[in-house]
């Protein structure tokens, strides 16, 4: 399809702005002007809708397929939150207005959904306090880690690393790394979970904190996870829980009870905030007692007349993470889920994406290599290696599953896997959906051992086929502009 | 495996010429085709002190990004500038076009620290 | 109660039976009784009325009849209906990262064509397909000139926002790198005390275009000195009024980050919004967050793909350029939109627009007695006022009279109790200009 730049025809207009009703024509020296036109399309309104109605039939969105895309947990996005998020009241407030005096009794409404937010999280988590402000979950991991140096900092411990497991996400040896702290990683044992002896040998009073999902990227949640905050906690280590994985166990287990001190959740995967085809996402911290000296600022307080306000007054705070509140419209999306499913729903919620995603295992397991076989949580972990044996890669499996028009579950990751196929299906597919799936992926084994050969030409239903990804590296080309 | 009979080799598969006192490096032919095509190289700057087995040199498939540990300590004399325009060099000439950069040995004692093609041919038999 | 949940009680039973369990509960096995909650007291579910009714009565609880003359980097214009009517579309809102190209085209294409939009905006060669907003975009942008340069200090010019500011305090705290800043002399930015403290340690000068206190500048001369000592120059800028101002391109300035809100964002009370980037091709490779790029499919069509991924936290995990996964896309795809009706000649007039407006509001608070407009500098939409009395207050009593009237620069600088910064965008008509400074006057009048 054309760039909307190359729809572009000299003159064409797209929209009007307001008209200049005063009777004022400023200039600006002309030393501070720019000499090179800016290129935006010139291109009417329907060319734009056009051009963007049909752009986005090239996507593959939860709406119109199963995305069953292991750690991402694409589940529905409810409609209703849509419609919150778009009153006038909530989307034109100025975010610099609570910072006015008296300004907050200008913003009761927006700052009481951070504040209830926060108490509703808490009680979801078992932390003590949340800050809304992180943007995206690997932001809120770099605000927990930032929170982790000040608590050592404060108290005196000289700390050096941060361990994480060698399933983790990239982005917790990534944050830990920008935070200024190096990594141990530790081994996966033979059941998929951390290896504790390992972890053991390799603890020292030079370690500032453990970075964990649980249930693990493996989909299993680990039983000694108790006895792991303590070892770490031995050492005035702390434990940080990587909330991507929420969605597994609510109301089944809380990480504040089980010996997390600081974590994050993704609002995008829990509670069904739309993914954008990659963001905006919202990546809330929570922490107990002991850090939330260190959590950043503004702060949203009840005062004692029972109005909402902003607090500014913590000297051991880290700062400001981000220009103001959070995400707000994204925050303002997940309480309304929450407050929408109560409880009994959330429950619910769990229930059923292990549920479903232990239906999937069991039956795919009989024609493909199960990286750890026993009950699985939110997501369950194969490897293509018997398809291998054929020249079949999970790569090919995930361009077959496109043509059955199924977006392909998440392949290699983790890393501990070979050739790893990583099914997520959430709560919201239903059994036929899910065997539906099933059928395409059992297809995709026959193909593999009769005629293998003919992978390579898949995918045949999109508008494009395989691109040269060596190209666009060798030969970027990232810019439509670029001479 | 193609492996080069006059060279030394380190366990992260990199190989070493010694010539004159001057050390030429690259990846090997093991190296290079399990990276797979090579979009990009960090090359060091002329004059830059490597330290043995320090990294030296980043090298990116599409999927792949490894660090290159120089086999020998010293300063950098050469650079193999082909290689920013065409990367794929070491794709195709691992042991010749494809080196990457020339190093004054600093302390000819490391080379003992390094494989002969022999024991590099049994450890590539020994990590499968 | 209810949840979503498609499967019936039937379903779900069919299921337990393939799975080999009874029941849901032995699905859970794993988490032992002293891992149970200890409480999990929420509410109990509602209704989609209840809670639509809940939050449209919340909603009235905020203000959203001010008329707005606060901008402090995030402005009020005008979004036209088209942008948000086709970034909802379900393909875009419900996908997520384009992990598989062939089929996220849609999404791709489009972040090519945001890159290319935000190159020719700011005559930069290379931009990534977002960031957070635009002040986690300016801690990015200095850990990446702290990567190129191998070197420990950042200038900071005074006038950058001092939200920004913080945000990179809190980001460096503990790390190794040294902040000096030096404050704006006349509204602009002080190159004398700038040269003084540029040397060999000297990773990046920061500057910002208009900056906090609305004066717009040439920084030309600030790149030639900062090049010659071997730093390289970041510039946070403001989208809008990139359709008349000098752009970083033409400045040789290194990397350019802004806060692209004002590209057809909502306020949205913060968030969410658009932090971009660009630099120079030779930087690509330090650059964090994802990058699409052109190439063509095994038939020779052209195609996109998130490219140069080795620099990213999934394969280089603690060597990544940035811990960056999720960007905001969204608000990208947004931007695309907007970028594209508002057009290249529209995006000119609004410029303009907004340059004459704030002209106009300027020649009239000028008249009011005991205000004075700071006119050291020229400006662009924005622009700092003198009051007689302690700013905040004057803001407090505009409220009254339906005005947020400016941000009060007492707020983050001391001494400056009696500035604020006001802002007129397209969206102001001469009624409310005069009106405004009608209210101010009075306001102003008025005894303690």
């Amino acid at each position: 399809m054309e760039l909307i730049f190359e729809k572009s025809v000299e003159g064409r207009r797209g929209f009007l702005n307001p008209c200049l009703d005063v009777d004022v024509k400023a200039s600006i020296p002309s030393h501070l002007k720019r000499a090179k036109d800016c290129q935006f399309p010139q291109v009417s309104e329907l060319d734009v809708v056009r051009h963007f109605t049909n752009l986005s039939k090239m996507n593959y969105s939860v709406d119109a397929n199963f995305y069953p895309l292991g750690s991402c947990t694409m589940k529905y996005n409810p409609r209703f939150t849509e419609s919150i998020a778009c009153m006038k009241g909530f989307t034109d407030v100025h975010p610099l207005l609570p910072q006015l005096k008296k300004g907050e009794l200008l913003t009761q409404g927006s700052l009481e959904v951070l504040y209830e937010m926060d108490r509703l999280l808490c009680e979801i988590t078992a932390m003590d306090s949340f800050t809304m402000q992180p943007l995206a979950g690997a932001h809120g991991e770099l605000t927990g880690l930032m929170m982790m140096a000040a608590y050592h900092k404060a108290k005196g411990n000289n700390k050096k690393y941060i361990i994480v497991p060698d399933s983790s996400h990239g982005t917790n040896p990534a944050t830990a790394a920008i935070a200024g702290y190096e990594i141990i990683s530790i081994n996966s044992d033979k059941t998929g979970v951390m290896d504790i002896e390992e972890l053991k040998s390799k603890l020292s009073d030079e370690v500032a904190g453990l970075m964990l999902t649980c249930p693990n990227t493996h989909g299993i949640f680990n039983s000694d996870i108790k006895k792991i905050s303590e070892m770490i906690h031995a050492v005035d280590g702390l434990m940080y829980y990587d909330g991507a994985n929420l969605n597994a166990v609510l109301g089944r287990c809380r990480p504040g009870d089980i010996g997390f001190d600081v974590m994050h959740v993704n609002l995008h995967k829990t509670f069904a905030t739309p993914h954008g085809g990659g963001g905006p996402g919202s990546g809330p911290v929570g922490v107990n007692k002991k850090l939330i000296p260190f959590l950043p600022i503004s702060r949203v307080i009840k005062n004692s007349s029972g109005k909402y306000e902003l607090d500014y007054d913590y000297p051991e705070s880290i700062g400001y993470v981000a220009s103001f509140y959070g995400n707000f419209s994204i925050i303002l999306r997940a309480y309304a889920y929450i407050l929408y499913l109560g409880k009994q729903g959330l429950i619910e919620t769990s229930n059923n994406a292990v549920l479903n995603a232990n239906y999937l295992k069991e039956r795919l397991k009989e024609r493909f290599e199960l990286a750890y076989d026993r009950i699985c949580m939110h997501e369950s972990v194969f490897s293509a290696s018997r398809q291998v044996e054929n020249g079949v890669h999970a790569t090919d499996i995930a361009k077959f599953l496109i043509d059955k028009g199924c977006h392909p579950p998440t392949i290699y990751f983790p890393l501990t896997v070979k050739e790893a196929i990583m099914i997520e299906p959430t709560e919201t597919e239903s059994k036929k959906a899910m065997d539906e799936f099933v059928d395409a992926m059992f297809e995709a084994d026959d193909l593999s051992r009769k005629n293998p050969k003919e992978f390579a030409d898949l995918p045949k239903t999109t508008p494009v086929s395989r691109p040269d990804e060596v190209k666009a590296a060798r030969e970027l080309n990232a810019n439509y502009f670029a001479e | 495996m193609e492996i080069v009979e006059h060279l030394m080799y380190t366990k992260d598969h990199e190989w070493v010429l010694v010539e004159d006192g001057i050390a030429t490096i690259g990846i090997t032919d093991y190296a290079q085709s399990s990276l797979g095509d090579i979009t990009f190289i960090e090359l060091p700057s002329v004059g830059d002190e490597a330290e043995q087995f320090g990294e030296i040199v980043s090298v990116e498939s599409v999927k792949a990004a490894s660090d290159v540990f120089s086999p020998i300590s010293g300063r950098v004399v050469e650079i193999n500038t082909e290689l920013e325009t065409d990367p794929a060099l070491i794709n195709r000439s691992p042991y010749e076009k494809g080196w990457l950069a020339k190093i004054e040995i600093a302390d000819k004692e490391e080379l003992s620290n390094l494989m002969t093609a022999e024991e590099y041919e049994n450890f590539l038999d020994s990590v499968g | 109660m209810f949840s979503y949940i498609a499967n019936t009680k039937k379903e779900q039973e069919e299921m337990l039976a393939v799975i080999g369990v009874d029941s849901i509960e032995e699905l859970f096995s794993d988490i032992k009784p002293e891992h149970s909650p200890k409480s999990f007291n929420l509410p109990k579910g509602k209704s989609e009325f209840e809670v639509v009714e809940y939050f449209r009565k919340l909603a009235l609880k905020n203000s959203s009849e001010l008329i707005p003359f606060i901008g402090g980097g995030y402005y009020d214009h005008y979004v036209p209906s088209v942008v948000s009517s086709l970034m909802s579309r379900g393909e875009f809102f419900t996908a997520y990262t384009p992990y598989q190209p062939e089929c996220s085209q849609g999404t791709l294409q489009a972040l090519y064509e945001y890159q290319s939009a935000i190159c020719t905006m700011t005559n930069m060669e290379i931009s990534n397909a977002s960031l957070y907003d635009g002040g986690t975009a300016l801690y990015e942008a200095a850990m990446m000139a702290f990567r190129i340069t191998k070197r420990k200090k950042i200038l900071i010019d005074g006038g950058v926002s001092p939200i920004f500011k913080k945000i990179l305090k809190t980001y460096t705290s503990n790390l190794d790198f040294e902040f000096n800043e030096t404050e704006v002399v006349h509204g602009t930015a002080d190159r004398k005390k700038m040269y003084a403290l540029l040397d060999k340690d000297t990773a990046a000068v920061i500057v910002q275009n208009p900056n906090f206190f609305g004066a717009i500048d040439d920084y030309t001369d600030i790149v030639e000195k900062a090049h010659a000592a071997g730093a390289l120059v970041i510039e946070s800028v403001y989208p809008i009024s990139l359709g008349l101002l000098k752009t970083p391109g033409e400045m040789d300035v290194d990397i350019v980050t802004g806060e692209g809100q004002s590209l057809g964002l909502s306020l949205n009370f913060g968030g969410p919004y658009l932090g971009f980037m660009a630099t120079k091709k030779k930087y690509a490779r330090k650059m964090p967050g994802r990058i699409v790029g052109q190439t063509t499919d095994k038939n020779g069509k052209r195609c996109f793909v998130n490219t140069l991924q080795a620099r990213e936290q999934h394969i280089r995990r603690e060597k990544a350029t940035s811990n960056i996964c999720t960007n905001v896309a969204l608000c990208a795809l947004q931007s695309i939109i907007y970028m594209s009706v508002i057009g290249k000649n529209g995006f000119k007039e609004l410029a303009q627009l907004n340059l004459d407006k704030a002209e106009f509001a300027k020649s009239v608070i000028d008249k009011i007695e005991g205000v004075e407009v700071k006119r050291s500098s020229p400006t662009f939409n924005e622009f700092t006022v003198h009051l007689p009395v302690d700013a905040s207050i004057v803001v407090e009593r505009m409220i009254g009279r339906g005005f947020a009237a400016g941000f009060p620069l007492g707020r983050y600088y001391k001494g400056m109790e009696k500035y604020m910064i006001i802002v007129v965008t397209e969206k102001r008509t001469k009624e409310e200009i005069l009106n405004y400074a009608k209210a101010l006057e009075e306001v102003l009048k008025v005894k303690n």
